[in-house]
């Protein structure tokens, strides 16, 4: 049973109205500016530290929103990206070793049109939208992020996929020269990071492909220079730096779920009643979190997209298929 | 020990020691301190200061059962006369780990089914809660009231070890490198605790003078 019950900061995404939209450009400049007034030396780091070509883009409130959001400083800077080392600050720390230009993408399995293409070719005629979503991380800390990029559907289609196709499988790119973390002896994961998603999640109008956010091209460590972004889902969900994606009749097995079956499951669907066995997922620390005063949040089903994504998973047991 | 040794030795030079050592005991807490004031600590202060109470807690729990066979390697006493003070720093990290933990993570909220459900959290708190009577009975008068049986109770430090860094292990998410490098201290100093028991045990039986 589906319980609508969403709590008063969750607008619906189609009551965001044009004062809510400039009320959060307005926001959106303020942290900008906050990020960069919170450097110590102004000036010079601030610029340094907002790297990246500035990315024209439609914005798209209705897809959007008008939360906080989350200082620039704290997204490009607090993250996972385990190929470069398990700490939180590790990613922004040595992502830079990855070289993300030329880069392709191999497209295989059951479709019309695969192919190694480039990136720029993938992204030619698309008109790049912003869309300002809540990541909510499995280890119970979420964000609130301006992405910039491509609803994923109208990729895929591009590619014919054919009616065979179930599922939709991605691959980070496996090349422990540039990602430290590949090379650690100690790592359960089996390089490289994989993951999935039904066709019809798939094929989602919440479903998107970032190539950067806060305006500007993705900083490597948050997944540069294409990353998958499915907000209703816990964040290990929405895989970085792809280099392929294959179309397939039958479930691919993800990273997480060969590691750790009975901790992470194929939909990771964000959902408040079902607990990672280590702790509980009521709760969620909205970040930035002071510690006098932390900003605690009811984590919401589906990451307060309910309305979007429930009907993809009608009749089926979110306790069975987490 | 010849000349450096007698140096070592004079009361002035254990108490440097002492010093010397309390300081680096304070450090954990001081580097936490100066990061929260400089806001080093990231968007995530609570998850940061746990964690780094709860590996001080270990490193110093590490650092007290090394002592003994420190002594017996150099024969310097220095390395006694800190154990009961580090013994009470590893404490006192524990308990603001325990703090942090029920403040920054858990919010004060869901602790009961926490402390029941989690097995890793079992871990950790029963680590925590035999760490109790070690504390309480640290003082000179409670080794002389406990007489023989202080030195049992006091034995339960290698299960409390053992807890602690299964406490750990059982966070890992993918890559337990650090963990096992913890395991390998842990492991060298239960056997080492092992080999010198069964000494012990033969040297008495050999020459029952003592």
């Amino acid at each position: 049973m589906l319980i609508k019950n969403s709590p008063a900061w969750a607008l619906p995404e189609n009551d965001v109205t044009p004062e809510a939209i400039y009320l959060n450009r307005r926001s959106f400049m303020v942290s900008a500016l906050a990020a960069s007034a919170g450097v110590a030396l102004p000036g010079l780091l601030a610029a340094a530290s907002v790297p990246g070509k500035e990315l024209p883009s439609m914005s798209r409130p209705e897809m959007s929103t008008s939360e906080k959001l989350t200082p620039y400083e704290d997204v490009v800077r607090y993250n996972n990206f385990y190929e470069f080392g398990t700490g939180k600050d590790d990613p922004a720390r040595y992502a830079g070793e990855m070289s993300v230009s030329p880069w392709t993408v191999k497209v295989d399995g059951a479709c019309g049109r695969p192919g190694t293409y480039n990136l720029e070719d993938l992204l030619q005629p698309s008109q790049y939208e912003e869309r300002i979503y809540r990541l909510r991380c499995v280890e119970a800390w979420s964000m609130v992020i301006p992405w910039v990029g491509v609803p994923l559907a109208g990729l895929l289609k591009r590619f014919e996929p054919a009616s065979s196709a179930r599922y939709v499988y991605f691959e980070t790119l496996h090349d422990p020269e540039q990602m430290r973390g590949q090379r650690s002896l100690f790592s359960t994961i089996d390089w490289p990071y994989r993951e999935g998603l039904r066709v019809d999640e798939a094929m989602n109008e919440l479903a998107f492909l970032a190539v950067g956010l806060y305006g500007r091209e993705l900083p490597n460590q948050n997944g540069a220079p294409l990353r998958l972004v499915v907000p209703w889902k816990y964040g290990f969900k929405s895989i970085k730096s792809i280099v392929r994606i294959r179309f397939q009749e039958e479930r691919p097995k993800t990273t997480w779920e060969l590691i750790a079956p009975q901790e992470y499951g194929f939909y990771a669907n964000v959902n408040p009643e079902v607990d990672h066995p280590r702790w509980s997922q009521k709760r969620e620390r909205r970040l930035p979190s002071g510690l006098l005063s932390p900003n605690w949040r009811e984590t919401v089903k589906f990451n307060g997209y309910g309305e979007q994504v429930s009907h993809l998973y009608k009749g089926m047991d979110l306790e069975k298929f987490y | 020990m010849g000349m450096a040794g007698a140096v070592l030795n004079r009361p002035r030079a254990v108490r440097a020691f002492k010093v010397l050592v309390a300081f680096m005991a304070f450090l954990p807490l001081a580097i936490l301190l100066s990061r929260l004031v400089g806001s080093g600590l990231g968007p995530d202060p609570g998850q940061q200061i746990t964690e780094s109470l709860g590996i001080a807690a270990f490193q110093l729990l590490l650092a007290t059962l090394a002592l003994t066979p420190l002594k017996r390697w150099t024969g310097w006493v220095g390395w006694l006369r800190v154990r009961r003070m580090l013994g009470l720093f590893t404490f006192f990290y524990a308990v603001l780990h325990l703090l942090a933990f029920l403040q920054f993570i858990l919010g004060w909220g869901d602790v009961w089914a926490t402390f029941t459900k989690r097995p890793y959290i079992i871990a950790g708190f029963l680590a925590f809660v035999l760490l109790i009577p070690l504390a309480v009975t640290s003082t000179n008068s409670m080794m002389r009231r406990l007489g023989r049986r202080w030195k049992t109770l006091h034995r339960s430090v290698y299960v409390i070890v053992l807890l602690a860094w299964v406490h750990f292990f059982w966070q890992a998410r993918s890559d337990i490198g650090e963990m096992l490098a913890y395991g390998v201290v842990v492991l060298v100093l239960l056997v080492v605790r092992v080999r010198w028991s069964r000494l012990l045990r033969a040297g008495r039986r050999g020459a029952p003078s003592a």
